[in-house]
């Protein structure tokens, strides 16, 4: 796909927006908040950073690879691989129902094109992204691996053994984000199991870390993933630490823990709905 | 005991099935270039040093970190590499199982979990390290195969079968030097059971190191006028059901002899094979609901009711039952 220019993303990421708070309403349950607050993150990657082919193989040779831990975000992915053509958008219609290839958490077992590896329990998506770009460095392929997780995520161990791993190994064709929104089911994370300083962590196990402060503004999550792409190839793994706001592009949404994993009622989504552009057409 | 019987399988040389891993990695590694190994920190005790040594840029060194390892080996799947994991059995099952189900078995990833040090004749390190349900845990995820061979030879043949074959593979092997009594030569067909020996009044199915603690039974078996067959069940998952279904019918009774718990082993699938197609007594000789200690192999496959003579007190019940 050729790079999206921002107005454009801009456009596409508010019919994202739509798409998943349309999924998470039609079926009652899902994660709205983090997929809002990731909108642009994802829209970025695969409309303009990622060099990928909708035309999905497994394998992706010579292809950016993206990778998901904090799976219960699926709204926001799969709509975004729906829009970029990897399956049609009216598939979004049997996100969590029975039969359907769009499971709660994303998976393999029924061949949705674009998802390498199931994620939805914690912990362990960037084990399997260092090994990916771990194999890509075997071939000589020099495209980049991604892997987006949560800041509550942060709280599994299994993070941090990957985390001295991918130094250790300088595994440095590998882009890691944080979705760094403060929540997590129970809470503020500062309640719940307070972060501290997590770029000070990251960068003493040895990664180069860089922050997207505004993580909701596409220009600025556009100039964080050129700047993490630019760091690559140079001995360390990066990580782009990723302000976003839970629930971003929804008045009544966004900043709270609330809202991340239940459905809006019918009300509720009229009025989310009125507060987003239809740009790309409603599936 | 065995030197006096008159055993139809006989030794010259005694190794450890861990080896035999080592040795079949390392062929294996030079007949596939996507074979790649990767150890928790116990490079020495997985025998994976040879193939380290051999091809360095194919090896990872992954420190005290298991979860991270199997995460790893999952992603390496996906350009098409065929990771072989290497730490104990109980770091292997356990202390990964979710990583396991997730990454590997319900991702469907073409992992092999190789596990060393499983049951009770690890010995001296006690029941920290002598996982005894590790088979029950892998044998109940979808997609998963086990497999749990009898000695070196069997041990190096099948990890260059799994090497050739397409999906996540238990491969569970033992530290303890052992007979080697099958064929440096054997072909090893993963799924299909082996008929050692012909009986006709019980059949044993055995797998791992008690396959030879069989051999041995049935010799004891045969100077008492029993007729035993010795089926090697080196397969758990899938299980050959076709070979224990005609054995059965043919001795009408069964015995089955793994070092794991009798709960989710071997013997549970037998069993579940019996029941559903034909019905017939059947023994279990296996660890009963505990948990092990440190002694000697040979010790604890006494105090724990796993030897040969158990064995043979087995098949005389079976064979009563009918």
């Amino acid at each position: 796909m050729d790079k999206q220019p921002l107005a454009q993303l801009t456009k596409i990421s508010s019919q994202v927006r739509r798409d998943i708070l349309r999924m998470v309403h039609a079926v009652q349950s899902g994660h709205p908040g983090a997929s809002l607050g990731c909108t642009e993150f994802f829209v970025a990657l695969y409309f303009n950073q990622m060099k990928h082919d909708s035309n999905f193989n497994m394998n992706g040779a010579g292809e950016d690879l993206f990778f998901l831990s904090n799976g219960h975000i699926s709204p926001v992915w799969y709509s975004v691989l729906a829009r970029s053509g990897y399956f049609p958008a009216e598939e979004l219609k049997t996100f969590r129902k029975l039969n359907s290839r769009l499971q709660g958490h994303p998976a393999t077992e029924e061949n949705l094109p674009g998802i390498r590896i199931a994620s939805g329990s914690l912990g362990q998506g960037l084990s399997a992204a260092i090994g990916a770009a771990q194999a890509k460095k075997i071939d000589k392929d020099d495209s980049t691996v991604y892997v987006l997780m949560g800041d509550g995520e942060q709280q599994e161990g299994q993070v941090w053994e990957a985390c001295m791993y991918a130094a250790h190994h300088k595994v440095d064709n590998l882009i890691a984000t944080i979705d760094f929104n403060r929540q997590q089911i129970d809470g503020p994370t500062k309640d719940v199991m307070d972060l501290k300083d997590l770029k000070a962590k990251w960068e003493a196990f040895g990664w180069e870390v860089i922050e997207t402060f505004k993580g909701n503004d596409m220009e600025a999550v556009l100039e964080g993933l050129e700047k993490a792409k630019s760091l690559t190839g140079k001995g360390k793994p990066v990580l782009n630490l990723l302000h976003t706001e839970m629930g971003y592009g929804v008045d009544f949404m966004v900043g709270t823990h609330k809202w991340h994993g239940i459905a809006p009622s019918d009300e509720q989504l009229e009025n989310a709905l009125g507060q987003l552009e239809e740009t790309l057409g409603d599936y | 005991m065995d030197k006096t019987l008159d055993l139809k399988y006989t030794y010259t040389e005694k190794k450890d099935t861990r080896s035999g891993f080592g040795d079949g990695l390392l062929e294996a590694g030079r007949k596939n270039p996507n074979v790649v190994g990767l150890c928790a920190d116990l490079i020495g005790s997985l025998k994976m040093g040879a193939f380290q040594k051999e091809f360095p840029e194919r090896f990872f060194q992954v420190g005290i970190a298991e979860a991270n390892m199997i995460g790893l080996a999952a992603g390496m799947t996906i350009n098409g590499k065929i990771p072989f994991t290497g730490t104990f059995a109980n770091f292997s099952t356990g202390r990964v199982y979710d990583q396991i189900r997730q990454s590997v078995a319900y991702s469907d990833k073409n992992v092999k979990i190789c596990a060393s040090h499983a049951g009770l004749t690890l010995g001296e390190d006690g029941a920290t390290h002598q996982i005894l349900e590790d088979v029950g845990m892998m044998k109940m995820l979808p997609h998963m195969t086990v497999i749990n061979p009898c000695d070196y030879n069997q041990t190096k043949a099948a990890t260059m079968a799994i090497a050739d074959f397409e999906g996540p593979v238990y491969l569970r092997f033992g530290r303890p030097s052992w007979p080697i009594f099958t064929p440096a030569d054997q072909k090893f067909e993963i799924g299909k059971a082996w008929h050692m020996i012909e009986g006709t009044d019980v059949t044993i199915f055995a797998t791992g190191h008690l396959v030879w603690e069989a051999v041995v039974a049935e010799a004891m078996l045969r100077e008492e006028g029993i007729s035993a067959e010795v089926i090697n069940i080196h397969t758990i998952k899938p299980l050959d059901e076709a070979a224990i279904i005609a054995s059965v019918k043919k001795t009408g009774c069964a015995v089955s002899a793994e070092e794991h718990q009798l709960n989710g082993g071997l013997g549970d699938s037998i069993a579940q094979t019996l029941i559903r197609n034909n019905p017939a007594p059947l023994e279990y000789v296996g660890v009963n609901d505990s948990f092990g200690e440190s002694g000697t192999p040979t010790e604890l496959l006494e105090k724990y009711g796993l030897n040969a003579e158990n064995i043979v007190k087995a098949a005389k019940k079976a064979i009563a039952r009918k």
